[in-house]
């Protein structure tokens, strides 16, 4: 099938940025999305011209390297599937496809395509962790952990921070990454103990860097993982108790 | 020969008496140490954190725009460990004999033996980190089994559990980044190593992003930074995976071990066109109710589902009725490339065999393949386009990790002092083929049970001195070669993509070094490859420049030192005349045609200087004892 792109080309994080067009000609069904714009940039190289920067590295889903918006969609058009998973079957021969980078302002552009989502780290890096050394570790088995709440931290751990949910909030917000980490160790017992000293930080850090939320739910809809807000349900809750018990400053302990 | 440094003593207490024996930084001093990790993978994120946690003062770098975009991120299936929380009588001598014989007794017992030690203290660190491992119903830990192995002692957490896994050891390192003892450089790339007086002092770095270059300075420095598959182009590793840091170690006199191990494992998707740009696992798991056939006559292309019964071979239970298609991984690759080689291959481009859940659907009911497998189904279904619940997979083997590394000695450290190598990276434990579920317990028992002590007892000696200032002539050395590299690679203006060179220098490894390998095809690989690698300098193409976020620059430097890695894979591969493990020579197979050891003459871990490129490697031999484990021809029959 034959294709027209329109993708965005920014030299720098500073320096101003346009759409350009390509024609994709020549694209089987067979072909990720990431293939094709692979194709798109072998050619633009034989031509001598710079290929379309763009991250990416497991191509399987899992890494969370890849993203950018696909006709105004994180990810492009299919439920649960980043977009090194999306597969050009979807596609029909003469469409038209816009690619843009993700847009947020916590997530400056590096290159075209590229991101920084490195806000992403400094919210992890607030509490998003249980405090114990190696090697200082009970047995395994010595805490039973319902099965349940396994299952749900795990829903919660499998979020691949690829920034989606940022992408996909008309706030900029990044509620469902945050709450998906949060849950992920709350749930757990071996989180219980620092649970509101973590939700506090987590939470105030995430708004040095990212918009509020107003659940308009566009995140979940753009998860790759299918993540459910619910999770936020969670965040907010704990935050009120954690605030409400006096904040950081008595358990302040690391 | 090589002096590996195994402590005397019988095999149970070595590694206890050896942590007594070794010498202890007192924690007040241990902060005027600088410690350098390059890697942020399982090995290198768990290093850090623990290291960190210690006191010493950590400097860890990674390419990604993450710590924990690594590619542990991408293991599916599990992690290893001799807990015997089943009963069904694992015990730590069990694992170390499973992983010794599951590596063709190619493997040093010491290390084996330490790491079946330290698997249990893994699965207890990460659950303490909230790992959510997954559970039974009483709350209790579950565990599954894998090949190579008759007891179940594989600890998962869905079929992420690398992902898991390496989250709990990046988030331990972002508490030390918190902490101030874990400094962290993102999108950085380390593309030398600094000696000077025969220990390594540093490393020098280009930042992906502005394409600055600089330089870093400790008391030592630690490579976890996976392993080469990539090197074939085609492989289940990510992209960016790459052996530039273990090569570049190489070159600057790091011992290489057993470069030819590479395993190439059996169930991937195949290539559906030549704009494949890698290729996709499918968890091992799947040989548990999935059956493995082609049909019987070459050419036959009939869609499956008119192929009778009677006009079928499931090859694997017909030749190994005992293990069927449970087979272990470098068996059930090297029977499903005979097939495809005679021409039963299936699918469009008859480049796979099938593998067929007709029976298990039948006997079980699709509502329990689903409950077993719906993941990878769905993942299978998103990639191809096709339904397995309906029609059989097609699956055909990839290159997926590699065995070989730079060699260490048992704390971990090269041939140069001060440069220690963790994870795929080193040579270490996995002998000439790894079982399932091994690379994680390996990755984690490196970087938090056995360095954290090792790198004391090299560094506390050392107290007093002062890290190499990034002024001395090794360092402007080492910072010029990178420029020089980085112009070269810019200026050389030729019509081809660098892809394109590493698409063909794939090609000619896999077909000469790949499934099967037999002397001509090796010596043709080694005539082959220098004159593509001298093409590839005077012919690729690197567009844009320095200063800005390069992708085709970064691939170029990596392809560059796949070039001068294949060529010492070929002559690994070459020297070593017998089959074992994931490296089969066509000339040592039994009349059945199954890998034939020669314990005689190779029971010995090969390790190569490096000479300049495009010179004869020079051998260096690691003799290997088997005092435990008696050696023994495998069989599955």
């Amino acid at each position: 099938m034959d294709l027209t792109l329109h993708v965005w080309r920014q030299p720098g994080p500073d320096a101003p940025g346009q759409f350009e067009t390509y024609e994709a000609t020549g694209i089987t069904g067979e072909m990720s999305f990431l293939e094709m714009l692979d194709v798109v940039n072998e050619r633009l190289i034989e031509e001598g011209r710079e290929p379309i920067a763009f991250d990416h590295d497991c191509r399987e889903g899992i890494c969370g390297s890849c993203g950018f918006m696909i006709d105004g969609q994180a990810h492009g058009p299919q439920r649960g599937t980043a977009a090194c998973q999306l597969h050009m079957r979807l596609y029909n021969d003469g469409d038209e496809i816009w690619i843009e980078p993700f847009r947020a302002s916590a997530f400056p552009v590096v290159r075209d395509l590229a991101v920084n989502r490195t806000a992403f780290d400094h919210i992890v890096q607030a509490g998003g962790y249980v405090s114990q050394a190696t090697g200082s570790a009970p047995d395994a088995n010595l805490i039973p952990v319902p099965k349940p709440d396994a299952d749900l931290a795990m829903d919660a751990a499998s979020c691949i921070a690829c920034g989606a949910c940022v992408a996909a909030c008309p706030n900029g917000a990044a509620q469902l990454y945050t709450a998906a980490k949060l849950a992920h160790l709350n749930l757990m017992p071996q989180g219980e103990p620092e649970r509101y000293v973590r939700v506090e930080r987590m939470v105030d850090t995430m708004e040095d860097y990212f918009g509020s939320c107003t659940n308009m739910g566009e995140c979940e809809v753009a998860c790759p993982k299918e993540i459910s807000i619910d999770f936020i349900a969670m965040l907010n809750k704990d935050y009120r108790k954690a605030k409400f018990r006096g904040g950081t400053s008595q358990a302040n302990t690391r | 020969m090589l002096d590996a440094k195994i402590p005397d003593g019988p095999i149970e207490d070595l590694w206890d008496n050896h942590r007594f024996s070794m010498k202890l930084v007192n924690p007040n001093n241990k902060r005027k140490f600088e410690i350098i990790i390059v890697g942020t993978g399982l090995a290198g994120a768990s290093a850090a954190a623990t290291l960190g946690e210690l006191g010493y003062n950590v400097k860890v770098f990674t390419f990604h725009d993450t710590p924990r975009r690594a590619h542990s991120i991408a293991a599916q299936g599990g992690i290893n460990a001799a807990k015997n929380y089943r009963g069904d009588g694992d015990s730590v001598f069990r694992l170390f004999y499973d992983t010794v014989k599951g590596g063709d007794y190619r493997s040093r017992e010491a290390n084996v033996y330490r790491l079946a030690q330290v698997s249990t203290n893994i699965i207890d660190q990460c659950v303490a980190q909230g790992v959510p491992f997954a559970r039974e119903y009483g709350g209790l830990l579950d565990t599954r089994s894998f090949g190579g192995a008759q007891v179940s002692r594989t600890f998962y957490a869905r079929g992420q559990t690398g992902q898991q896994l390496l989250l709990g050891a990046y988030q331990q390192m972002m508490r030390q980044v918190e902490a101030g003892t874990v400094r962290l450089y993102r999108r950085s790339e380390m593309l030398e190593v600094v000696v000077v007086e025969g220990r390594a002092v540093g490393i020098v770095v280009r930042d992906l992003i502005t394409g600055e270059i600089t330089r870093h300075s400790g008391h030592a420095v630690v490579l976890a930074t996976g392993g080469y598959s990539n090197a074939f182009y085609l492989s289940t590793n990510a992209k960016a995976s790459n052996a530039s840091a273990v090569w570049r170690a190489h070159r600057k006199g790091a011992l290489f071990g057993n470069p030819c191990y590479t395993q190439i494992h059996p169930t991937c998707i195949p290539p559906s066109d030549d704009h494949q740009s890698k290729l996709t696992l499918m968890s091992e798991s799947l040989r548990n109710d999935g059956r493995i056939w082609v049909p019987n006559e070459a050419g036959d292309n009939r869609s499956p589902d008119e192929i009778p019964e009677s006009d079928r071979d499931y090859y694997l239970e017909r030749k190994y009725p005992a293990f069927g298609n449970l087979v272990p991984r470098d068996v059930a690759s090297r029977n499903a490339k005979m097939m495809v080689d005679q021409g039963k291959g299936v699918g469009l481009r008859n480049n796979g065999v099938y593998l067929d859940f007709g029976d298990a659907v039948g006997r079980l009911g699709a509502p329990a393949i689903k409950e077993r497998y719906g993941n990878l189904f769905d993942m299978y279904e998103r990639i191809t386009g096709e339904d397995p619940y309906q029609v059989p997979m097609r699956i055909y083997p990839a290159p997926h990790y590699t065995m070989g590394g730079l060699w260490v000695d048992y704390n971990l450290m090269t041939t140069v002092p001060g440069l220690f190598a963790a994870g795929e990276a080193n040579f270490s434990d996995h002998g000439a083929n790894r079982l399932g579920a091994s690379a994680l317990m390996q990755g984690l028992a490196d970087g938090y049970f056995v360095l954290p002590y090792t790198i004391g007892d090299y560094l506390a000696p050392l107290l007093g001195s002062k890290p190499v200032p990034t002024g001395h002539p090794e360092f402007v050395a080492a910072h010029n070669d990178v420029t020089a590299r980085v112009d070269h690679l810019l200026g050389v203006g030729g019509t081809r993509s660098v892809d394109w060179y590493h698409r063909e220098l794939g090609k000619i490894l896999w077909e000469y070094c790949g499934m099967a390998r037999n002397s001509t095809g090796l010596e043709k690989a080694l005539s082959e490859i220098p004159a593509l690698r001298e093409e590839f300098h005077s012919n690729v193409r690197v567009l844009g420049e320095n200063e800005t976020y390069n992708q085709s620059l970064e691939k170029a430097g990596r392809v560059a030192d796949f070039f001068e890695l294949a060529e010492l894979m070929c002559h690994d591969a070459l020297h070593r005349e017998e089959s074992c493990g994931g490296h089969f020579r066509e000339e040592s197979q039994t009349e059945e045609g199954e890998a034939l050891r020669d314990d005689e003459n190779y029971a010995y871990v090969a390790a190569w200087e490096y000479r300049g490129v495009g010179n004869r490697p020079r051998l260096h031999r690691e003799d290997l004892d088997f005092e435990h484990v008696k050696l023994s021809q495998r069989s599955y029959k």
